[in-house]
């Protein structure tokens, strides 16, 4: 019978972290989460439909519920938790605040991540490239119409600041 | 002295957690020390939607690694329950003798791991003997097939049967110039919270602990105590963080009844997480009406007569759906319209398909839909403008208790003006100069222009009050206790202001406690749009009064007159008048109090009746004439809450509502096929709306507060998803009504769009 126990490391939001025990066939999430007690990272559907459990890997955005843990290897991922490590809150997370852009929450943390993975790559971003950019992270409670202000007023402040 | 923190923007002090760390929902309780070593629960599921169960075979799955326990109905010995709503349909928590829904939970597995679950759980063989399935609502009320035996038919609750009067029939439009029929599919929808149910349990010296994902923690405790046989002291409900609930988190289900039963035996904590494609079979659904209506009036648009018959689908159990449409729907079906005479009967179905229950709106869209539906036939037929037909038609400004002709007390409503608002927001000329403009040059992008004005019931569900409580603490800080339970609503934020507005004790020394059954023993939960207009009405009046019980106890400490008294609501200090110099703070006082019983004050909050929130909103649409395509361009929405606590928070009620009401109309729907097997069971197949798919919405001002409370408060829960479905869907009608078209059911997909255009030209 091939030994399907994965011993692995994993650097998260920067600091190396050791896998031990786990089966080799557990998702990137199911390691943040149970294995590294990391629960930002949120499963709402767990077959990349819905966008909760959006982390960094390598600076691009994919759904963690449908990459392996152990294929993560050698990669860096950055979660919820690893966007503002020093406590100071990301600007991103300043606007969601200021627009309301938050109500259950349970979407939320995939939402931020996807949201600074759009302005990493594309910092002016047209309504339409931001609704298409955040159409992978559904949410229930808000309409997404207090997201994209947020998204708006991080754009304007971000080009304010690099005047 | 500042202004009134009331009425104000403030931001959300819940927010921070839930961006920088995530929120705590109930399967992120790895922390909990009273849950350390739980093991996990997973269900078997009925993978037919009709059947005699013949056997039950667990040894394979007893076998497979990580097993800790299977359990049947007969392992758990578990009696047949009736429902609420008829006592003739029983069931077995786990299924025994019948499954009755594809996802009827027939066993259960105890596993060390969740995924080890998952595969036991397949391990586990049920024999079935086939019966017919009946999917459909006016096929089971002829059927010989009864899905519940005892109940005799598959009619299980019928509004003749309280006593309310039957139809007449075609005898109530004597007299009209014109006759308008229409059969209206409002159809049946998932609630789709985010997070999906989950549960946690564990016995605690003989009490048991439950984590529940829920909306009402007080509610489900004593859902639970009757399942278990527990008595109240034998049992806490503790209210994680909760990741939407749209009313399908209100009641408690048997997987979540089951767990305590389980876990006592195992003498192991326990925690449950359904899947998503488990949740869209298990989870109630919304919605699943019929509706046979008959509108008819004179050739001027005065409308003289309105009568529906609503075909209500209550899935496999007589369930909270059951109800909806003889005390939600039926009651708002006289809507905003002083039409002469009113019918409405409602008849309730049982089908072998998930259990309905309530979602945001929860009878009252489904109301409104009827009646803005025909206004439209009507006003087609006739050949009128649809908002002139509507204006000729309404119930003219009240702002004391109107009662209709169905028989509803409304508290107050302005119709009129909400709709002249609205068409000036929305330009309305405009948009029908240049839909007539499409329409002359044989556009193949149609516009179609859709106005609904909806009246609807919130906090209306007994009893109409509620139950709050505020605690201070030597170091100065409060404690609200609040019997709502909030899920999204910001009641943190809400509750904060105030108590503060009253007591002048800072928003962030207020702390928030709710869903935990033993500090908040009585609470009515949040559902119905009831929590700022009782909750909140509660917090004001439990600070109102603990106001007066600090002036008495500065009295004494100052060694003054309580009326010389006065509260410095800046400072948040009580001094006599004319000396703030001299000062006491409630930290002063707290601690003063406290060994005389502290400085904490429990009030009640009850309302004289439920509110009626009304409103109207404009949707405009462009349809592609040949694919059937429709986009949605603009939403206006006019929402009139009352007096408005925190504009952001309406914001966000509105524009969530819209979206969800707008998903209904163009996209959303669970479908089964002929044998009753779900269709539309995860988030692939169902077709949630995401950000791609809504216009930016317009939101329109109005208040006009209600006298039943303090705050001048209405709902503003439910609101936006009752506006806006039949705008949308009048929008897309309007579109090719020139083609010829009539109607077109939700959801108005582009191919019931382009076939109801192709049907309209032959």
């Amino acid at each position: 019978m091939t030994d399907t126990t994965g011993f692995y490391d994993l650097v998260v939001n920067g600091e190396r972290r050791q896998v031990r025990d786990s089966w080799v066939g557990e998702s990137l999430l199911y390691v943040l989460r149970e294995r590294l007690g990391l629960m930002g990272s949120k499963g709402a559907c767990e077959q990349g439909e819905c966008g909760s459990c959006t982390v960094l890997l390598d600076d691009e955005a994919v759904c963690s519920c449908l990459v392996l843990g152990a294929s993560a290897v050698g990669s860096d991922v950055v979660t919820i938790e690893g966007l503002a490590p020093h406590g100071a809150p990301t600007d991103v997370q300043l606007a969601f605040v200021e627009h309301g852009a938050v109500q259950c929450g349970f979407c939320t943390p995939g939402l931020v991540v996807a949201v600074h993975h759009l302005l990493e790559r594309n910092p002016d971003p047209s309504a339409i490239e931001t609704r298409e950019a955040l159409s992978g992270n559904i949410c229930r409670c808000t309409g997404y119409g207090r997201i994209f202000a947020a998204v708006e007023t991080v754009v304007a402040l971000r080009k304010g600041a690099g005047k | 002295m500042a202004g009134s923190i009331l009425g104000n923007r403030v931001i959300r002090k819940e927010d921070p957690k839930f961006l920088t760390t995530g929120g705590e929902y109930v399967d992120d309780l790895l922390g909990e020390p009273l849950l350390a070593g739980a093991a996990h629960v997973t269900y078997v599921r009925s993978t037919v939607a009709h059947g005699r169960i013949i056997g039950i075979d667990a040894s394979d799955a007893l076998s497979a690694p990580g097993v800790i326990a299977v359990y049947t109905a007969a392992d758990l010995e578990l009696q047949a329950m009736p429902a609420t709503f008829n006592p003739g349909a029983k069931r077995t928590l786990l299924a025994s003798d019948k499954v009755r829904f594809v996802g009827e939970p027939v066993a259960a597995v105890v596993t060390e791991t969740r995924e080890q679950g998952e595969d036991a759980a397949e391990m586990v063989v049920v024999d079935y003997d086939m019966l017919p399935v009946l999917v459909d609502m006016e096929e089971a009320m002829t059927s010989s097939t009864i899905i519940f035996e005892e109940c005799g038919s598959n009619v299980v609750f019928d509004s003749t049967a309280l006593g309310m009067p039957d139809n007449t029939g075609d005898a109530l439009f004597e007299g009209c110039e014109v006759v308008v029929k229409g059969r209206f599919i409002n159809q049946r929808v998932a609630p789709c919270p985010l997070e999906v149910r989950g549960s946690a349990v564990a016995w605690v010296d003989g009490r048991l602990y439950q984590w529940l994902s829920t909306q009402h923690a007080q509610g489900a405790k004593d859902g639970i105590m009757a399942t278990l046989g527990l008595s109240a002291d034998q049992l806490r409900v503790i209210t994680p963080d909760v990741g939407g609930g749209f009313g399908a988190k209100i009641g408690v289900y048997p997987e979540e009844s089951l767990l305590g039963m389980m876990s006592k035996k195992l003498g192991r904590p326990l925690r449950w997480r359904e899947t998503r494609s488990e949740s869209m079979l298990g989870m109630g659904h919304g919605r699943g009406q019929i509706q046979y209506v008959t509108i008819g009036g004179n050739r001027d648009g005065k409308v003289l007569a309105y009568q529906m018959h609503v075909l209500q689908d209550c899935g496999a159990w007589v369930d909270m759906g059951t109800i909806l449409a003889p005390f939600m729907t039926r009651p708002m079906s006289s809507a905003v319209y002083a039409f002469p005479k009113v019918e409405c009967r409602t008849t309730s179905i049982v089908t072998n398909t998930t259990p309905t229950t309530a979602y945001r709106g929860a009878g009252r869209p489904e109301a409104t839909a009827a009646a803005e539906r025909a206004m439209d036939m009507f006003a087609l037929e006739i050949g009128k403008d649809p908002a002139d037909v509507r204006r000729m038609n309404l119930i003219p400004k009240f702002l004391d208790k109107h009662t209709t002709v169905i028989g509803q007390t409304y508290d107050v409503g302005d119709y009129e003006t909400a709709l002249d608002k609205v068409l000036a927001a929305a330009d309305y000329k405009s948009l029908r100069a240049e839909q007539a403009k499409r329409r002359a040059s044989g556009d193949v992008k149609q516009l179609g222009v859709g106005v609904s004005i909806y009246v609807e019931i919130t906090g209306g569900v007994p009893p109409m009050g509620e139950t709050a409580k505020i605690e201070v603490q030597e170091n100065g800080r409060a404690i609200v206790y609040t019997g709502t339970s909030p899920h999204g609503q910001g009641h943190a934020t809400s509750w904060s202001m105030i108590a503060s507005e009253q007591t002048g004790i800072p928003m962030d020394m207020i702390d928030l406690v709710w869903g935990d059954t033993d500090l908040v023993p009585v609470g009515g939960g949040t559902m119905g749009s009831r929590s700022l207009q009782q909750g909140g009405a509660a917090v004001n009046l439990a600070s109102i009064e603990l106001v007066d019980q600090a002036k008495k106890l500065a009295a004494r400490l100052l060694e003054a007159n309580e009326a010389d008294i006065e509260l410095d609501r800046d400072r948040g200090v009580f001094h006599v008048s004319g000396t703030p110099a001299i000062a006491k703070s409630w930290a002063d006082l707290a601690t003063a109090a406290k060994g005389d019983g502290g400085l904490s004050q429990e009030s009640r909050f009850t309302a004289e009746g439920a509110s009626f929130p009304f409103g109207a909103h404009v949707a405009v649409v462009e349809v592609d004439t040949e694919t059937g395509k429709v986009r949605h361009l603009r939403h206006v929405a006019l929402d009139d809450a009352g007096r408005v606590l925190n504009p952001l928070l309406l914001e966000g009620q509105i524009h969530g509502g819209v979206a969800q009401g707008t998903a209904q109309a163009l996209l959303e729907e669970v479908r089964y096929d002929s044998d009753g097997n779900p269709i539309t069971s995860n988030l692939a197949d169902y077709a949630f709306i995401s950000a791609a798919e809504l216009p930016s919405f317009e939101v329109v001002h109005m208040e006009t507060p209600t006298y039943l409370n303090p705050l001048g408060a209405k709902g503003i829960g439910e609101s936006g998803t009752i506006g806006s479905t039949p705008a949308v869907q009048s929008a897309v009608v309007d579109a090719v009504s020139h083609l010829g078209v009539k109607h077109i059911d939700m959801p108005a997909t582009s191919e019931r769009v382009w076939a109801a255009i192709m049907s309209a030209k032959s």
